[in-house]
């Protein structure tokens, strides 16, 4: 059966929490171990910060819009921003780079959303914003199938 | 959930217990009152009590990593403790267990610093 659900919100960053709690709430109908759980929802907490910090320089007028659809025990997002854009994604996937150091960031924000899902692509168009989109197979939805 | 901060003052080294989540929302304040306390009371070092957190991004990753770096200029070293296994892959996936150690417990951390 297939299932989706849609949100948009002010990028603000008090909706981080509330991002990936509501994910995590809609995929929890999936039955999901605790690990697969953790991982989906700090996926969901590095896009949505990305957006607010990179995307929006952290302006509330801009708007994240976050889509999941679920099918056969697959679960496909997209974290999407309407802000500026990455100027080169593949510079900006390496571990450890960040264009922002003066606010702390790590730099882990794609190393670690490569990790824990199975596939991620990233579409940016500078000025334009930038759309996530990742995708993770849950361990226990094969003995649903059967 | 947001994120508690419980500081304390054993000597030169900072105790840090966070409960909650701590992701960039909440990155802020943690870095704000640890920044002050280091200043304030001529910190050396850190003993980073993660027990109670329930959830970190890399956020969190960046925030420690300032403080690392913040009390590397006392020549300090930092130690965390208490981790959860989801927290203990963010700091493995990054390489931070390369510059801060880890321990069991506060109290083999602050052993280890000679404060306990």
């Amino acid at each position: 059966m297939k299932n989706e659900m849609q949100i948009k919100f002010s990028a603000l960053s008090q909706n981080e929490s509330f991002a990936r709690v509501t994910v995590a709430a809609f995929i929890s109908q999936l039955d999901p171990t605790m690990d697969e759980l953790t991982e989906i929802k700090t996926v969901v907490s590095e896009a949505v910060t990305n957006s607010i910090i990179h995307g929006y320089e952290q302006d509330p007028n801009g708007l994240v819009y976050i889509t999941v659809k679920i099918e056969d025990g697959f679960i496909d997002m997209s974290i999407r921003d309407e802000g500026m854009g990455i100027m080169d994604v593949e510079e900006a996937r390496q571990p450890l780079y960040t264009t922002k150091p003066e606010l702390e960031r790590s730099g882990m924000g794609f190393t670690i959303m490569e990790n824990f899902m199975d596939e991620i692509e990233i579409q940016s168009q500078p000025g334009k914003g930038t759309e996530i989109r990742l995708r993770k197979h849950l361990s226990n939805s094969k003995m649903l199938c059967n | 959930m947001s994120l508690t901060i419980n500081l304390e003052v054993k000597k030169d080294v900072l105790c840090i217990r966070l409960s909650g989540e701590l992701d960039h929302h909440s990155a802020d304040e943690l870095r704000r009152q640890a920044s002050n306390a280091i200043e304030e009371y001529d910190i050396h070092h850190i003993v980073l009590n993660l027990e109670q957190l329930s959830f970190m991004d890399s956020s969190g990753l960046g925030v420690i990593l300032g403080r690392y770096k913040q009390i590397k200029q006392q020549h300090g070293e930092m130690v965390v403790c208490a981790i959860s296994p989801a927290v203990q892959r963010l700091f493995d996936m990054s390489g931070l267990f390369k510059i801060i150690r880890l321990e069991p417990t506060e109290e083999f951390a602050l052993q280890r610093l000679g404060v306990a």
